[in-house]
């Protein structure tokens, strides 16, 4: 039940859609988030050994609000081992 | 576009905008009639040959010219608060394009579905072809489906900029580190030009931002080609 929703979610999936917990202009926090909020989720779902297929929703959200950069300079930080947020 | 000897604001693109000229030819309206009346008090005390030295205060006169002020305010206030809740609403955007200023160019990404990126810089005065606008032209506009609603998140990836559309009633300060979020919907098709408006360096002048509106099809077509370019 659960996987058909966040398949149907990902789907129909246009744009990140309004976030409550981030109402306003500044929306830094919102792309930060969802960027960790992925690699919390895969890094949990595979030590379960189960399928990260929720985790698609979080990673469609910081591809649209992260910019191109922050993205790749996060992404080498994580392989270096520099990343500052806790995953 | 701007008109050379333009004096008002350029013709409204988005419903914000539109909201944004009503506003201020109310006001402005207001304005006039306050100074009319004014320079007309001004010029007869100055050209009267009448005197009178013995008025000393007048509650009357007094109330009056406390009570209608106040009102003209409250007729002012109200609008403008309305506007400015008006442009805090929550919208759904069905797309969302980040704008990113560097010295001396925007770059636009749009990473919904798959990562298109590219630069835009300015086509300089002599590769200009004729019926082009100087300053203002691009090699890549900004490309946006219209009656659409549209999220922009603007930063920077070197010192501030600010990424303006007058003719949308939009600007918002490009902050590096920050993701500044701004919105709207673009009500018929056009291309609509705007230019940095942050200081940023010798070519802030040269950094000019254009959107081209047009019916979903031709976005749809126009990203796929950008893609296959890139």
């Amino acid at each position: 039940m659960m996987a058909e929703d966040i398949q149907a979610k990902l789907k129909n999936y246009k744009t990140a859609p309004f976030d409550a917990r981030f109402p306003n202009q500044n929306q830094t926090r919102n792309c930060f988030q969802n960027y960790l909020d992925f690699h919390r989720c895969t890094k949990v779902l595979t030590a379960k050994g189960a399928d990260t297929t929720p985790c698609e929703w979080f990673r469609r959200v910081y591809k649209s609000l992260c910019p191109i950069s922050w993205i790749n300079k996060w992404n080498d930080q994580l392989e270096e081992g520099t990343f500052p947020g806790k995953i | 576009m701007a008109h050379p000897s333009q004096l008002g604001f350029q013709d409204a693109a988005s419903p914000v905008m539109e909201e944004l000229i009503h506003f201020h030819d109310h006001t402005l309206m207001i304005v006039f009639l306050i100074s009319a009346l004014v320079l007309y008090v001004i010029t007869a005390m100055v050209s009267t040959k009448l005197t009178n030295k013995y008025i000393l205060d007048s509650q009357e006169i007094e109330i009056v010219w406390t009570i209608l002020p106040a009102i003209i305010l409250i007729m002012i206030a109200l609008p403008s608060l309305r506007i400015l809740y008006l442009m805090d609403e929550i919208n759904d955007p069905h797309l969302t394009i980040k704008a990113m200023g560097h010295q001396w160019y925007w770059s636009y990404e749009y990473t919904d579905y798959e990562d298109l990126g590219f630069d835009s810089y300015m086509i300089q005065t002599q590769d200009l072809t004729p019926g082009q606008f100087r300053l203002l032209e691009t090699d890549h506009r900004m490309v946006v489906p219209m009656e659409s609603p549209v999220r922009v998140l603007v930063s920077a990836e070197d010192v501030l900029h600010s990424w303006a559309v007058p003719a949308l009633g939009v600007k918002m300060d490009a902050v590096p580190g920050r993701l500044n979020q701004t919105a709207f919907i673009i009500s018929r098709p056009g291309i609509y030009y705007g230019q940095c408006s942050e200081i940023c360096g010798a070519n802030h002048s040269f950094m000019p931002i254009v959107v081209e509106a047009v019916p979903l099809e031709h976005f749809e077509a126009w990203s796929s080609s950008m893609l296959e370019e890139a």
